[in-house]
């Protein structure tokens, strides 16, 4: 009799603090997780501007005035500042997102389940990101490399430079923070895993499910594949540093080369994990705009499990310089070769679901075409690294960072702005600006391409990465591409300005489904936003 | 002679010359030509004894007869560059033409894409095409976007595996380097010609300026290596990894504590080829450049020599020219 009486009052909402701190219900989770990316990624994208305007011309004058005029350091604040930025980006602003925020939020509606499988244990995995963030934060701080603060190695956490070359406890600090990220990851993920193998709506086979949720499944498999792998070695990288063993020290037989192998068996996959959610996202949004079923659904979803696979049998294209043998190399450019495969079909099936469609370009599907076009630039630049004969000519070069900013400053940035405006009705109940959205599309297209096209220049030209200063004949490109920064900027001030606008100044409440008749997932049969607890009926799939 | 941006043999400001060879500069009064240039690869000389003397006497005689076949090459970032820096091995030439070959197709692949894409957006937006279509599957076009690019990958992994055979098996060498990186310089032994040693610093702004060298990239002691020859490079690193490249060669490879990699180059062009350390090793990862001047054999010889008088060795080659004289 409590429950039906609990039944009845489902839009009971808890007061709050009890909902946004002790939060069970899948959507403030998610919601709660998309207030920490955008203010990770205001962080991280700070953080790109320190850079940007030091390398703005050649000479180090930016960075002394914070460090009292100190050159070593500026030096050293440089390497932080590259090192946070990429851990940033990645673990604190990218996977919250998409997996945190938008798979929260969404995945659950769209498998016709009325919340994830383990609800605390959602809760959990948010609030140990808050955790691993305030460990992040506080190893910014402490001591790094000779009394100079944070850890300033690479995200890559190379050791010996991560053991030996950082005695501080910045490093120690930095590899709990990971550990604990890792953790909220893992649970987040065996979470996703078990909502989507146990709780689909009643006709709601694997092969029906939107490509969304499929997405998400192979992330979280490549999660929990991946991530104990990166617990290991860090933990390694802790015991080395504090108990005295050597499992990456040459001089008491181990070999610096492990940590690589290992943080790379993790470190490919993850890249897939930045990128998959955004595939699916993808999908729908082209879908929806072109008023047109997915075009070779089975493809795409067995696309996104090949790639998924083969993530996890190229890591060693990160290393081609370590010194492998020939044939090792040759393997893992046949190997990474393959992965352009199954991409390829995702593309041209985005274009195919597209052609022929009745396409209405609102700002979610700005955002997504400029993904695809993005996407084939930062893929094929993708194909050339992967042979190593020419890589030893570009890896550690900038050609290897406009690569992987076109797939995911370009790419995973742009899926998650896409996503946002796609659901920013559904989730929040107000319409957003079109005019504005699209002023934002439109300036941060410009600026991030005027950031990492010139990037290919200085790569080929042999600019190295992790470089605070660059021989004066860089100075062209490296201007342009700093220009670029202050562009895109303009674009994400214009982000946040129609956030603010949608909520306090246009006010206006959306319809349920704001796209008509191309959004055919069960979050468009819902009201907007959704009732607090959802689908107290199962919706029964034909 | 032609006039190249700078000089790497010789410096034709006796200014620059003698702010650089202050050390040496003894030399240019015992010798009976007014020499207005000299060798750079000089490590500076606090003390000289006699038959360093000779050696390091014979080894700037050697060297300024080499002024007369001149041909000075250097190679580092043009203002500007949009590709690669000019070929100086065979295999930067093979890396050049791959990338010939890649750029080619992955441009026109972008262009493709993107053709689509401007047709889809113009022929099937809401206002040109009122009522979309209902497929969702072509199995001959799935075919094709599955198989094309399987051939278009098998076109570049051809020419991608020559290249990589040819980079990786290291020929028969004619000589060895071994180069170990240092937090924040690279050292250099010669195992073939003594096993001297001699690190190298990258050189100031200042002094940089002072050489009419580029900043950032001029170093004090340079690798110094014989035109031609083969050479085979060993990294390793003494704290942290570092990663020895010069991008004219197409070579680079990670210097790792306790493992010892190779790679090599072979250069004809006599000239001054400069590169960055590649691998991130702390504070000043930036400021620890490499810099190879490929020298003609006889100043090779003479450089050898040179060396080994600095290391307390006898003359290597010296001996023999003076037999063929006699």
């Amino acid at each position: 009799m409590a429950y039906a009486q609990a039944d009845h009052a489902d839009e009971h909402v808890p007061g709050f603090w009890t909902r946004w701190f002790f939060s069970t219900n899948h959507k403030d989770i998610g919601t709660l997780y998309l207030i920490f990316a955008i203010m990770a990624g205001i962080v991280g994208g700070w953080m790109s501007g320190m850079m940007r305007i030091e390398l703005q011309d050649p000479g180090v004058t930016f960075l002394t005035q914070f460090t009292g005029g100190d050159a070593n350091a500026a030096y050293h604040f440089y390497n932080m500042l590259i090192t946070y930025h990429g851990l940033i980006m990645i673990f604190f602003m990218v996977m919250p997102a998409l997996i945190g925020g938008f798979a929260n939020w969404f995945v659950p509606i769209m498998i016709g389940a009325p919340d994830m499988a383990f609800p605390r244990m959602n809760n959990i995995s948010f609030w140990l990101l808050v955790a691993s963030w305030i460990l992040l934060v506080l190893s910014m701080f402490a001591a790094g490399h000779s009394g100079l603060p944070g850890f300033a190695g690479g995200w890559v956490l190379y050791p010996p430079l991560s053991t030996s070359g950082h005695n501080g406890p910045a490093m120690d600090l930095l590899i709990l923070s990971l550990h604990v990220a890792g953790a909220s990851s893992i649970l987040g993920a065996i979470n996703f895993i078990t909502t989507i193998f146990n709780m689909r709506a009643p006709g709601m086979t694997l092969h029906k499910m939107p490509l969304f949720a499929w997405s998400v499944l192979i992330t979280a498999f490549l999660l929990v594949l991946s991530l104990p792998v990166l617990a290991g070695a860090i933990t390694m990288l802790l015991t080395d540093r504090n108990f005295g063993t050597t499992f990456f020290n040459p001089a008491g037989g181990g070999d610096p080369l492990l940590f690589q192998h290992l943080f790379w068996f993790f470190g490919h996959p993850e890249v897939y994990i930045l990128i998959l959610p955004g595939f699916g996202i993808i999908s729908h949004i082209v879908s929806t705009f072109s008023r047109k079923p997915i075009f070779g659904y089975l493809g795409m979803a067995y696309a996104m499990v090949a790639i998924g696979f083969v993530g996890f049998i190229v890591w060693a294209h990160h290393m081609y310089t370590v010194g492998m043998s020939l044939n090792m190399k040759a393997y893992f450019v046949a190997a990474t070769m393959v992965i352009a495969v199954p991409t390829g079909i995702k593309i041209f099936s985005w274009i195919a679901t597209m052609w022929g469609g009745s396409i209405e370009f609102k700002t979610p599907m700005l955002f997504a075409v400029g993904f695809i076009f993005l996407f084939t630039v930062g893929g094929v630049t993708g194909v050339v690294l992967a042979n190593a004969g020419i890589d030893h000519a570009l890896h550690d070069t900038y050609y290897v960072v406009a690569h992987f900013h076109y797939v995911l400053s370009l790419g995973a940035v742009f899926t998650i702005f896409a996503a946002w405006y796609y659901w920013f009705p559904k989730m929040f109940g107000y319409n957003y600006s079109e005019f504005l959205g699209a002023a934002h599309f439109w300036i941060m297209f410009f600026g991030v391409n005027l950031i990492f096209f010139p990037q290919h220049f200085l790569g080929l030209a042999g600019m190295p990465r992790r470089y605070i200063d660059y021989p004066d004949a860089y100075a062209l490109w490296n201007y342009v591409s700093s220009i670029g920064y202050y562009i895109t900027i303009v674009g994400v001030a214009v982000f946040l300005w129609g956030v603010f606008h949608a909520f306090m100044i246009k006010k206006q409440r959306a319809a349920d489904n704001p796209w008509g008749e191309g959004a055919t997932t069960l979050e468009w049969t819902l009201s907007s936003p959704p009732p607090f607890h959802q689908f107290n009926e199962l919706p029964r799939i034909k | 002679m032609k006039v190249r941006r700078f000089a790497p043999f010789f410096i034709n400001d006796p200014a620059k010359h003698q702010a650089i060879f202050c050390d040496i500069k003894v030399f240019d009064a015992g010798s009976a030509s007014p020499y207005t240039h000299g060798p750079i690869g000089f490590p500076r000389i606090k003390e000289i004894r006699r038959f360093e003397m000779r050696a390091i006497l014979t080894a700037y005689a050697t060297l300024t007869l080499a002024l007369s076949a001149p041909s000075a090459f250097a190679s580092e970032p043009r203002d500007g560059q949009l590709g690669f820096q000019d070929a100086a091995t065979p295999v930067m030439e093979r890396v050049i033409d791959f990338h010939n070959l890649l750029l080619p197709i992955i441009t026109l692949i972008s262009l493709f894409v993107l053709a689509l894409l401007l047709i889809v957006i113009f022929k099937y937006n809401r206002k040109a095409n009122p009522e979309p279509q209902k497929f969702s599957h072509n199995t001959m076009v799935e075919v094709v976007w599955t198989v094309v690019p399987v051939l278009i990958l098998i076109v570049i992994a051809i020419p991608s595996f020559r290249l990589l055979f040819l980079t990786d098996q290291v020929p028969e060498a004619d000589m060895t380097i071994k180069a170990t990186g240092y937090q924040w310089y690279w050292g250099y032994n010669y195992p073939d010609h003594g096993n001297f040693e001699f690190v190298s610093n990258m050189l100031t702004d200042e002094e940089a300026a002072a050489a009419g060298e580029p900043r950032l990239l001029a170093v004090d002691n340079r690798i110094v290596a014989p035109a031609g020859a083969t050479v085979r490079v060993l990294t390793t690193a003494a704290d942290v990894i570092h990663a020895w490249t010069i991008p004219a060669f197409g070579v680079k490879i990670d210097a790792i504590p306790g493992r010892l990699n190779e790679t090599w180059f072979k250069v004809d062009e006599p000239g001054v080829y400069y590169g960055q350390c590649s691998e991130i090793c702390g504070v000043k990862h930036a400021f620890m450049p490499i810099a190879v001047e490929v020298v003609p054999q006889a100043d090779f010889e003479a450089w050898v020599d040179g060396q080994r008088a600095l290391a307390g060795l006898e003359p290597m080659y010296e001996e023999i020219k003076v037999a063929e004289a006699q």
